[in-house]
């Protein structure tokens, strides 16, 4: 407990995310309407997603210059809990966009976009099952990793930007200038974004937890065979 | 007499039926708990969300907490 005082630190954040988010001032803009706030919870899960993508491509990288079971358990959780993130994304993206561009699914560069990288991060999952080898599994799954990851830059953070997409900052702008009348969004904003990143982190390392003590047991009862 | 209180009675009565109405319109004037019930009630939508979200920590926590006990038994029975 010593060490968890950053998942007291996440659940803080998000409390006030949740209360903030939902009553503090926003812009009045039309068509968003109040819908503007969903920014406070739709954008922290790309940015958690892109985190956790990170840290399972820095663990395969790990992996693939020291070979090691715990690092790739490390790399494949941390892709797990980014999936999740990313999942979950797509479907508040999907609420968001019906009610305000009009339809669920509106083609638009950055949405298409992240489902492709989503696409991209599922058959990573599929290449791991697909292998019965632990170390072929995780030596190739490590490079697939790798891959992945170069493959959503583009598709999330250049290719929209340089088509006219829905999103704010498109179009060769950087985020957020849309909002940039009203810096007290940024107030529950970026916390939101702390928040969602460390309960991430802290559902990642549970994964991982619970998967080495598996692994602990499994090796076990391998001793106890042979 | 008689007839007199029954006519009393009836005034009595057609008075306090004429009143129901004012009891009913005075009735938003009365002093209650009416903050949730507040600007469209979006406190509301608030406390639904943060019995969701603390319900889901709630069960993380708990999750951790059984991981970690799982943890020490293994260390217990030093399996490395």
């Amino acid at each position: 407990m010593k060490h968890s005082w950053w998942k007291f630190v996440s659940v803080v954040l998000l409390i006030y995310t949740i209360v903030g988010g939902l009553l503090f001032e926003v812009p009045r803009l039309n068509i968003v309407n109040e819908t503007i706030r969903a920014l406070y919870f739709h954008v922290p899960m790309w940015f958690g997603m892109v985190v956790m993508f990170l840290v399972s491509t820095i663990h395969a990288a790990k992996y693939l210059r020291k070979p090691n079971s715990v690092t790739d358990i490390q790399s494949v959780e941390f892709a797990n809990t980014g999936l999740a993130f990313g999942l979950l994304g797509i479907f508040t993206g999907v609420i968001w966009a019906n009610y305000t561009w009009g339809s669920p699914w509106h083609g638009d560069p950055k949405q298409n976009g992240a489902a492709v990288s989503i696409l991209v991060y599922l058959a990573y999952f599929i290449l791991r099952s697909s292998l019965e080898n632990e170390e072929q599994r995780a030596r190739l799954s490590a490079v697939y990793n790798i891959f992945a990851f170069a493959a959503m830059i583009p598709l999330i953070f250049i290719i929209p930007r340089m088509t006219s997409s829905m999103h704010p900052g498109s179009g060769g702008n950087p985020g957020f200038n849309m909002y940039d009348l009203d810096s007290s969004m940024r107030m529950v904003f970026y916390p939101a974004v702390i928040g969602w990143i460390l309960l991430g982190v802290w559902i990642a390392t549970l994964r991982i937890r619970t998967r080495l003590i598996e692994e602990k047991l499994f090796e076990l009862e391998d001793e106890k065979n042979v | 007499m008689n007839l007199k209180m029954k006519k009393m009675y009836k005034t009595t009565l057609m008075l306090l039926l004429a009143m129901l109405p004012i009891s009913l319109f005075a009735q938003p004037e009365v002093e209650m708990a009416d903050t949730l019930r507040s600007d469209g009630k979006i406190y509301v939508v608030v406390a639904i969300m943060l019995v969701i979200f603390l319900g889901l920590i709630g069960y993380l926590f708990l999750m951790d907490r059984k991981v970690t006990r799982l943890e020490k038994k293994m260390t217990e029975k030093d399996i490395k």
